[in-house]
């Protein structure tokens, strides 16, 4: 399979950058670059969404926030309370739950961590499919503020709400086992396993995007997003398509929630801020929108300088600089300057245009 | 609902509908001129409270205020000049980006000068228990400040985009850009002048309304959700309407006080804005024939 | 039988009437020309026909099929297929790649099967690739294949826009003046090609500029002057027509 050849390059960097860490006692530097896989997850999902379905998400943030805290509530918070109704009864009978004790002994009865992130997962697509259905209706600056406010009511559900730990956020998450032998988990004991775990699931998630890129439905994507009229007129069902591709991308966004937190051991509401949207819209501009490596390559550099603390307090503000320098002298990306790959100035409607046809 | 309660209520929800107004004109302003809808709208606001509030130390209120006004609308025209002015037909997502990265940059470089204190222009007559007594219900003088100051700023621009040549330029400007440049206005000094105004403007609110709502680095976002919600539902580009709208999400917030809590506040605003936009795209107040005419 | 027929079709901008009162019917198997002076109302016919405009009044029947209030996806699914008069490529797509999105209603591939590469989608690439790069050769523009299509020669574009078409295999096909922006000899390539085009079994409803070339090869021709149908006749007949002559020449 041509196609996924160049895959081959990058695990054996993967594989490197662990050994090196060994090597030289830097094993710590593998947690960051673990987070920062989980993070790219959703940011190549975003790529597909905004560089080659055209559509921008201010709230993508507020996805990844839906799988985290759905899959830490649950699998944290208590049933004890509600033994006798039937649905907890139900669920206990599937299998779905786990009882334990809790720090002080007491019962402790809570849904496990896979039928957990299942349900996380589903309500993020379910979520997205109900917001998707009119937001994608709408185009520019009224896309950009409908999903932007999307993101702003997950931030304020999840800071309002006690189940949700409020401004505190849900700690002591539980791991989460994949399967016999492999626990997505914070664990030192696991680290180098959950490296390569995390690497795993990025590279299998843009494996199966380059796929789709490189298939029909890739290519009616990139002809809406060439010419919505003409690809109407070819028989492509552009509503559906967006929405699917939506939809997808938030499919990846909370999976990359439910991994992280169960990684992390927790959640707090800053992964749900509108910064945190902003910072993913940024880093898919970085490489280069309709990108996929550029947006992982970008994803994984970014995201790790910034939970390495490199960018000190001026973290925010990097992004921010980052978004407009980009925007300003690379619309294209920052491997359009070294490459001199050129997309087409014609891709995108301008700001005249769009006002006065 | 007592009859005070009401009053009590409807008062801070014209004071907060105002301040959402006079953004909202900002983003018409802009948006007339340019077809930019300006993300960093409600950092102006923000800093006009604050340089005013570090003026203070040096010099009596109105002087402060109309220096943080002026430095303001300096910002502003800079921010112009810099960013905007050289680009050539810049794609609607490329501008998307560009003033939400400015509006990050404003924030951070605010956080940096002043810190996440929340600060306080002092009332501009008596203090915080002053209040003076209408239909039985006790308002802040300021609450008066605000509005009239609102109220002012409205007409002003009013008269001023009807009677005045650089007025009629910038309307001018909105309507036919290319025909403008024919008649030999510079419709990119129209865009800088767009941005002096409703940096201005956003400057006096944010001074106006800072002893009652206080002045913080981050307000700017929550400001500029809500008044761009206002933007829509008054009909984008139609100020007229921007003032009915705020005023009636302003009075639509504070009631709800009374039925959800605090918290979800901000969310009552988004929650109309996102019904807004997927039933009736261009505005209550607006036109869909002139939203055809600006179409996305 | 008629494969389209336009019944009282009229659309209004405000207080333009650009199409009105229009009734005609295109036969299976012919070559029909809408033709007129600018502002006619051509090109606003052709969108009212093809979907991307909803008429004000009046009946568009398709295949027997009215097809009011339909998107045009749903009409392209019908098999009917469109030219642009600014040709609308999809940029940042190969010519290629262009003509291979005609093929995406002959494709059943879904996101999930996309993603997977399963093998049942396999057989189906294969044969849109065969087929699509099939009627780039048709068109003379194989070599170009793997060229993005919006750097081609503009009358490189038309032919990728016209195999774009052709790929939808479509009963009907709309051309908005093919030959526009084309020398003589690259017009009278054209005229030959749409003439292939309707041997093949596809009708063809052209909007056209070029005279000659219209009086070439339709079968018949609708006079368009201000929206409305002033005649309706065979290529001689219209020639010869006084009010059509008027129209074009002057008092």
């Amino acid at each position: 399979m041509k196609r996924i050849l160049p895959i081959l390059p990058l695990l054996a960097v993967v594989v490197l950058v662990q050994l090196v860490t060994a090597w030289t006692g830097t094993q710590y530097y593998l947690t960051q670059m673990t987070m920062a896989a989980y993070y790219s997850l959703l940011i190549i999902g975003l790529c597909v969404l905004m560089g080659y379905a055209g559509q921008i998400s201010l709230g993508h943030a507020g996805f990844f926030a839906i799988g985290g805290y759905l899959s830490a509530a649950l699998t944290t918070r208590s049933l004890v309370p509600f033994k006798e109704a039937a649905l907890v009864r139900l669920l206990d009978n599937c299998g779905m739950l786990h009882a334990g004790k809790d720090l002080y002994g007491g019962e402790l009865l809570v849904v496990t961590p896979w039928a957990a992130a299942v349900f996380a997962v589903l309500v993020a697509a379910l979520i997205a499919v109900a917001i998707g259905i009119p937001v994608l209706k709408l185009k520019g600056h009224y896309l950009a503020m409908a999903t932007l406010g999307f993101g702003i009511i997950i931030y304020r559900l999840v800071l309002a709400t006690p189940w949700f730990g409020e401004a505190d956020g849900i700690s002591g998450v539980p791991p989460f086992q994949l399967f016999s032998g492999v626990t997505v988990s914070g664990e030192t004991s696991v680290r180098i396993l959950n490296y390569y775990l995390a690497w795993g699931v990025l590279l299998c998630g843009l494996v199966l995007l380059i796929n789709l890129m490189q298939s029909r439905i890739g290519r009616a994507l990139r002809a809406i997003h060439g010419s919505e009229e003409a690809a109407d007129a070819m028989g492509v069902n552009i509503a559906r398509f967006k929405l699917q591709t939506f939809v997808l991308s938030a499919v990846f966004a909370a999976i990359a929630g439910v991994l992280l937190t169960h990684y992390n051991g927790g959640i707090g509401p800053s992964e749900a801020g509108v910064m945190k949207s902003v910072r993913y819209v940024a880093i898919v501009a970085v490489g280069g929108m309709a990108h996929l490596w550029g947006a992982m390559f970008m994803g994984v550099l970014l995201n790790f300088l910034s939970l390495r603390g490199v960018f000190g307090s001026y973290d925010d503000a990097v992004f921010g600089l980052i978004l407009i320098v980009i925007m300003l002298f690379a619309p294209d990306g920052i491997l359009s300057l070294i490459t001199g790959r050129k997309k087409q100035a014609v891709t995108v409607p301008t700001v005249q245009q769009d006002r006065e046809v | 609902m007592s009859t005070e309660l009401f009053v009590q209520y409807l008062f801070a929800g014209i004071t907060y509908g105002s301040i959402y107004a006079i953004v909202a004109i900002g983003f018409n302003i802009i948006y007339n001129t340019t077809g930019i809808i300006n993300f960093a709208q409600g950092e102006f606001v923000m800093l006009g409270g604050m340089i005013a509030i570090t003026l203070l130390s040096f010099m009596p209120l109105p002087a402060a205020i109309a220096l943080a006004v002026i430095i303001t609308m300096i910002i502003g025209a800079l921010i112009e000049i810099i960013f905007i002015r050289w680009l050539k037909n810049p794609s609607v997502l490329r501008m998307i980006i560009i003033t939400i990265g400015l509006s990050i940059l404003t924030r951070e470089a605010a956080v940096h000068i002043w810190g996440e204190n929340i600060r306080a222009l002092p009332y501009f007559v008596g203090n915080e228990i002053t209040t003076i007594g209408i239909m039985g219900a006790r308002i802040s003088p300021q609450v008066l400040w605000v509005v009239g100051v609102c109220g002012v700023m409205v007409a002003v621009l009013h008269l001023f985009f009807r009677a005045t040549s650089v007025g009629r330029e910038m309307r001018a400007c909105a309507a036919n850009r290319l025909a403008t440049i024919l008649c030999g206005i510079n419709p990119r000094n129209m865009v800088t002048f767009s941005f002096v105004l409703s940096a201005g403007m956003g400057a006096l609110a944010g001074c106006v309304m800072s002893p009652i709502t206080y002045s913080q680095y981050d307000m700017g976002t929550g400001l500029a959700i809500k008044g761009f919600t206002v933007a829509i539902l008054g009909g984008l580009g139609n100020s007229g309407g921007a003032v009915a709208a705020g005023l009636l999400l302003g009075v639509i917030e504070a009631f709800s006080v009374s039925v959800v809590p605090l918290a979800f506040q901000d969310a009552i605003a988004i929650a109309i804005l996102l019904l807004i936009l997927f039933v009736k795209p261009h505005g209550i107040f607006g036109s869909g024939e002139a939203a055809r005419l600006k179409a996305f | 039988m008629a494969i389209l027929a336009v019944e009282n079709l009229h659309r209004r901008f405000g207080g333009l009437h650009a199409v009105n009162d229009v009734s005609f019917q295109v036969a299976a198997g012919q070559i029909k020309a809408v033709i007129g002076p600018n502002g006619a109302g051509k090109t606003t016919l052709f969108n009212l026909v093809s979907g991307a405009l909803t008429p004000s009044s009046g009946v568009v029947r398709f295949q027997g099929k009215d097809i009011q209030g339909r998107r045009p996806f749903e009409i392209a699914a019908l098999g009917m297929a469109r030219t642009y008069q600014n040709i609308k490529m999809f940029a940042g797509m190969t010519a290629l790649e262009n003509v291979m999105v005609g093929c995406h209603l002959r494709g059943k591939a879904g996101f999930l099967s996309s993603m997977l590469h399963a093998p049942w989608t396999w057989n189906e690439e294969r044969e849109v690739l065969g087929k699509s790069m099939e009627l780039l050769e048709l068109l003379e523009i194989g070599e170009s294949a793997h060229v993005l299509a919006t750097s081609l020669a503009f009358g490189q574009q038309r032919a990728v826009e016209l195999a774009r078409a052709l790929a939808m295999q479509p009963s009907l096909l709309l051309l908005d003046e093919p030959a526009a922006g084309l020398n003589i000899y690259e017009t009278a390539e054209v005229g030959r090609l749409i003439t292939k085009i309707r041997d093949m079994g596809i009708t063809v409803l052209l909007v056209e500029h070029d005279m000659s070339l219209v009086m070439d090869i339709s079968d018949e021709i609708v006079v368009l002057c201000f929206g409305e149908k002033i005649a309706e006749d065979l290529p001689a007949a219209i020639q010869n027509n006084p009010e059509v002559i008027k129209i074009y020449l002057g008092e």
